[in-house]
């Protein structure tokens, strides 16, 4: 299963417990271009329901996400 | 009255768990984009003086500076403290657990922009005074700037 996107930014959110992955993520958004693409890692099932609510609130593109095993894989595109 | 894309929220809970959640929804909001006000009053001052030095002018005031110590890591559950026991524990499982602590959570609320607003009239009644406050937060406010925070806002809490 290949990922047809490149990311721009990678972060790694393996271990972190809420708030802290949401947090970590804008930070690293704040920091992009819109339309650039960031691609997360993370290890707290809890960023299956908080992503993509991050996304809807932020007003940031979800593209994916996905369980791989003990880890959560996302990709969101910046879109403001 | 338009409302802008902000939570406001009043702390009024000086406890460890109760200050625990308010920054964790406030880093959360702000994270998702809203802009935050904290209005921090009576015992949620502890939450944002910068230490535990004492404080109280009067007989009662130091006192109750004595009893009360300020600071966030001084502060203890809202249950099951035994006399900062349940304190530590806390802090060691949520350590064990690599959840945030509290004076990182706070760290990274004012890194997100949330804006701190620690409330004069109870500053005045338990004699705490604005050098003890953190340099992050606003000069001290009344209600009326409260309101008129919470007026704009589209989610608001009391904790």
């Amino acid at each position: 299963m290949s990922d047809p996107i490149k990311p721009d930014v990678n972060l790694d959110l393996k271990g972190l417990l809420c708030p802290m992955p949401v947090v970590k993520l804008q930070l690293a958004v704040k920091k992009m271009a819109a339309g650039q693409i960031i691609e997360g890692v993370a290890t707290d099932p809890g960023v299956m329901a908080d992503i993509p609510a991050w996304a809807r609130t932020s007003g940031n593109e979800l593209v994916s996400i996905e369980q791989q095993g003990k880890e959560y894989h996302f990709v969101v595109r910046k879109t403001t | 009255m338009e409302k802008d894309n902000k939570l406001s929220m009043v702390v009024f809970s000086g406890d460890m768990d109760k200050v625990m959640a308010a920054f964790i929804i406030a880093t959360g909001a702000a994270a998702s984009g809203m802009d935050v006000t904290m209005f921090f009053t009576f015992w949620g001052l502890k939450a944002i003086q910068k230490d535990s030095s004492l404080t109280g002018k009067g007989l009662f005031g130091r006192m109750l500076g004595l009893m009360n110590r300020g600071g966030i890591d001084t502060i203890g559950p809202s249950r099951f403290n035994f006399g900062g026991m349940g304190r530590w524990m806390m802090k060691t499982m949520m350590k064990q657990k690599n959840v945030a602590s509290l004076p990182e959570l706070r760290d990274m609320a004012i890194e997100l922009g949330v804006k701190m607003m620690p409330c004069q009239m109870s500053m005045d009644v338990l004699e705490v005074g604005a050098d003890k406050m953190l340099p992050a937060t606003t000069p001290p406010v009344g209600v009326a700037a409260f309101v008129e925070e919470a007026v704009h806002s589209k989610a608001t809490l009391f904790i």
